[in-house]
């Protein structure tokens, strides 16, 4: 608990991402595009947590996401908590959300799916479940979060 | 139902599909009506299939359509590299509708999407076949006169057997009961079960052909293919128990009907042919009228 307090206040200006599943740091920095970001990035795996056992967090310093780029964590870390810091404060604390649709971001597991083989922009409907389940809107094949691979 | 795209069974409603199998009735009674005459439908087969190819095109011959296309895209005017987005746009110019078959799947969503005219899906690789669908649904009200309430037999290779996936989630509209008989490696896939349970119908899983004969309604019978087999033994030892002959329908009940999606190979002896059960030449007969009511609804000729 101080360890993320530590972690938390020396941020100024920016967003934390906290309760990631461990293993999905590194997708969850890729899903943000933060391999790019010019901007300091702070991340740890297989933290203490008490709610998940072993978790990993992100900051980034300087940066605040849109709820739809957020969304996109719960892919693959429904529990991932965002938490926005202004001057050294906590303004903002939310959940990820599932979104109903996801385009564009993960490839569709299907070798034989048409969006592999032609330039087309991926399109899945999301059904909730215990586990993440995306139905692809072209081949209708199921792409879960054990074999989802990002475009 | 004019101008809809029918890629997938569900993409029409029970009503609709109830509609379709009306109008096809008309047309087996009827079936050279030339309203299609001012119409041009494009057939468009990436991946050769005679059957379904000649069957869409008798439809819409008997409707006075007239048919562009080709059967087979390594020998058509499809160059190898062009997208299959430019492919459908070029053939939108030419055409009223679109019949494609495409080994991709999800191949004529795509297509539906990118066309400015309507298109049917005549096959996307493993996933839909939707008029293959309707025609079976066709055979099995018109044999049984209802959809309701029918016990309904599902053998072979369920489960890479794309036909017998959507037509147990289309007859889950229907009150039906299911009986799926499979070795175990090839099982129904477990979302088919879940519609199944999600409309609160029931199912039975076998192992013995045998064991559904004396009350299904139909028996719906597919191949099973050695290749589906990683230990050819296994193959060996599970081939005979989903193979229907004659002897075995003693005691069946007197209106139950044999259908297959055809071709056959050997699952159903020869000497099935020639008893009233089987249903399986006319059911590919029927494929015909359903296609020429889903032509003319689609291109606005039937309401
Ligand atoms: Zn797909």
């Amino acid at each position: 608990m101080v360890k993320k307090e530590l972690i938390v206040s020396a941020l100024e200006n920016g967003t934390v991402i906290d309760h990631i599943a461990s293993k999905e740091v590194f997708r969850v920095l890729h899903l943000l595009n933060l391999e790019k970001c010019e901007e300091t990035v702070y991340m740890g795996s297989n933290l203490e947590s008490q709610k998940l056992g072993r978790k990993g967090i992100i900051k980034v310093a300087n940066r605040y996401f849109a709820p739809e780029e957020l969304n996109k964590i719960a892919l693959v870390s429904p529990n991932a908590t965002v938490i926005e810091i202004r001057n050294f404060e906590v303004v903002k604390k939310t959940k990820v959300e599932l979104p109903s649709q996801v385009k564009g971001i993960v490839k569709c597991m299907n070798p034989n799916c048409i969006t592999n083989h032609e330039t087309i922009e991926t399109n899945f409907n999301v059904v909730s479940g215990d586990e993440v389940k995306l139905k692809c809107h072209f081949c209708e094949k199921f792409t879960t979060k054990d074999n989802m691979e990002f475009c | 139902m004019k101008n809809k795209n029918l890629i997938s069974i569900t993409d029409f409603s029970k009503e609709e599909q109830l509609h379709l199998l009306d109008v096809a009735e008309e047309f087996a009674k009827n079936p050279r009506q030339r309203i299609l005459a001012d119409k041009v439908v494009a057939t468009l087969f990436f991946e050769p299939s005679t059957r379904t190819r000649l069957s869409f095109e008798s439809a819409a011959n008997q409707l006075g359509a007239r048919i562009i296309g080709f059967s087979d895209a390594s020998n058509s005017s499809v160059t190898k590299g062009e997208t299959l987005k430019d492919t459908i746009l070029m053939v939108s110019n030419y055409a009223d509708l679109i019949v494609m078959r495409h080994p991709r799947e999800g191949s004529a969503r795509y297509a539906s999407e990118v066309a400015k005219v309507p298109v049917i899906n005549a096959g996307d690789g493993a996933n839909q076949h939707p008029t293959q669908c309707l025609l079976d649904l066709y055979s099995i009200r018109k044999t049984q006169g209802r959809l309701d309430k029918l016990d309904i037999a599902f053998v072979g290779d369920l489960k890479y057997g794309r036909t017998v996936h959507s037509l147990a989630q289309a007859l889950c509209n229907f009150d039906c009961t299911f009986h799926f008989v499979s070795p175990a490696e090839l099982k129904m896939p477990s979302y088919v079960k879940q519609t199944v349970k999600d409309h609160h119908l029931e199912y039975h899983q076998y192992t013995e052909l045998s064991d559904v004969i004396p009350f299904a309604d139909i028996i719906y019978m597919t191949r099973v293919q050695r290749e589906r087999f990683a230990d050819p033994m296994e193959y060996e030892r599970v081939k005979n128990s989903c193979i229907l002959n004659k002897a075995m329908l003693k005691g069946c009940k007197e209106s139950m009907k044999i259908l297959h999606p055809l071709p056959r190979v050997n699952e159903i002896a020869t000497d099935v042919d020639n008893t009233p059960y089987a249903y399986y030449f006319q059911q590919a007969h029927n494929g015909v009228f359903v296609r020429q009511a889903l032509m003319s609804l689609i291109l606005g000729a039937k309401e």
